[in-house]
């Protein structure tokens, strides 16, 4: 029963060769779906192209159904599986700091990489300018721990703060990316570039 | 001409639905496989924690960010699950872009910018974003995406924060784009 790398059924050797190729698929994906062009991703906050919203919550929604599903038939332990930590005050400023920089650059970490794989300059300038950042929080990171650590609410589910099960909080983010994706092909005909 | 450009540019990316199951899939599989969801900025992480330890083995001591990192990994910093995905990212996008004849050493801009503001922004950007992602625990991939899946209250948050952020300075950067 899965995650087989927790519950010690591939060495820790076999769990990083299967990160490689976890990886190769990630970046395939990504870059067949149009992740690689800034221009194809920054079309999401100008409406000429969609595909992120489209890609990322899908991707989500898939992802979250199938470790649902896969929960209900045993063949996953949702217990040994990472829950990203929730600290409030890290989340919200951290989140607005990449959105700041993804506007700005965009690319966000993983698709620069995408972008770089494929010959994009910008996309090299970019993950020069990654490790400039994490290099300055590290340097300064006595001057923003307290922040960093701030409000830690624990792992919660979001499904559970709002009162609902993971099953009906799944529907509902179903119906809501349903809305969006309509949204999205409204969006992509009223503000459509001819070439990009 | 222009019109057959098109067509052709359009079908080469994959339909974005199909493309949003494939990511999801892999997601799932790092989940099922590793535990674990996907990343990218833990992997600077490392080889920053990986340069300065190397350089400055005393700073494993005096500086918290590093002493933080080495609680949650031991041994090599280079030998941690997010170097070997990403490098597999190098890999698996330039594979898709070689199949798909999109190989091309270029700087990717709107023709009413020049090249050098595009460079200066993509660096200013990525300052950021790699800050934020520090401060984030995580960035699209390892926060958003990964939390997401899995449901996390936090991951949720931090993708509100990132897109709605952007959507709010949209106007104000739209020279660059549009």
């Amino acid at each position: 029963m899965g995650p087989f790398a927790v519950n010690e059924l591939i060495s820790e050797n076999t769990n990083l060769f299967l990160a490689f190729i976890i990886g190769i698929a990630f970046g395939f994906v990504l870059e067949s779906s149009g992740f690689s062009s800034s221009r194809k991703l920054a079309g999401v906050f100008y409406g000429y192209d969609m595909v992120v919203l489209k890609v990322f919550f899908t991707g989500a929604i898939t992802a979250m159904l199938g470790l649902l599903f896969f929960s209900l038939f045993g063949w996953v332990d949702l217990d040994l599986v990472y829950v990203n930590p929730t600290y409030l005050t890290s989340a919200i400023t951290g989140g607005v700091i990449m959105g700041a920089g993804f506007i700005m650059g965009g690319y966000c970490p993983g698709t620069s990489f995408c972008g770089a794989s494929i010959g994009k300059i910008d996309a090299m300038v970019f993950i020069i300018g990654l490790f400039i950042g994490v290099s300055i929080f590290g340097a300064g990171y006595e001057w923003w721990d307290n922040m960093y650590l701030a409000q830690f609410l624990g792992t919660p589910k979001i499904s559970e703060s709002l009162g609902l099960t993971d099953g009906v909080f799944g529907l509902i983010l179903i119906l809501v990316a349903l809305g969006m994706f309509w949204a999205a092909d409204w969006a992509e005909k009223k503000f459509s570039r001819e070439e990009y | 001409m222009n019109a057959q450009q098109n067509t052709t540019k359009k079908t080469r990316y994959l339909n974005p639905y199909l493309g949003g199951v494939l990511l999801g899939l892999v997601l799932l599989a790092a989940n099922v496989i590793s535990g674990r969801g996907l990343g990218a900025s833990g992997a600077i992480k490392s080889g920053i924690v990986a340069a300065v330890t190397t350089v400055n083995p005393s700073s494993v001591e005096s500086s918290g960010f590093i002493k933080e990192f080495r609680e949650s990994h031991t041994g090599n910093p280079m030998k941690t699950w997010l170097v070997f995905e990403m490098l597999g990212v190098l890999v698996g996008g330039f594979i898709s872009g070689a199949l798909a004849g999109r190989l091309k050493l270029k700087v990717e801009h709107i023709p009413s910018i020049t090249s050098n503001k595009r460079l200066i922004l993509a660096l200013g950007g990525g300052i950021l974003f790699g800050f934020g992602s520090q401060l984030g625990r995580g960035c699209t991939s390892g926060s958003a995406l990964s939390g997401m899946a899995v449901l996390s209250l936090g991951g949720f948050i931090t993708m509100m924060a990132i897109f709605g952020t952007a959507f709010a300075l949209a106007y104000f950067f739209r020279k660059n784009w549009i």
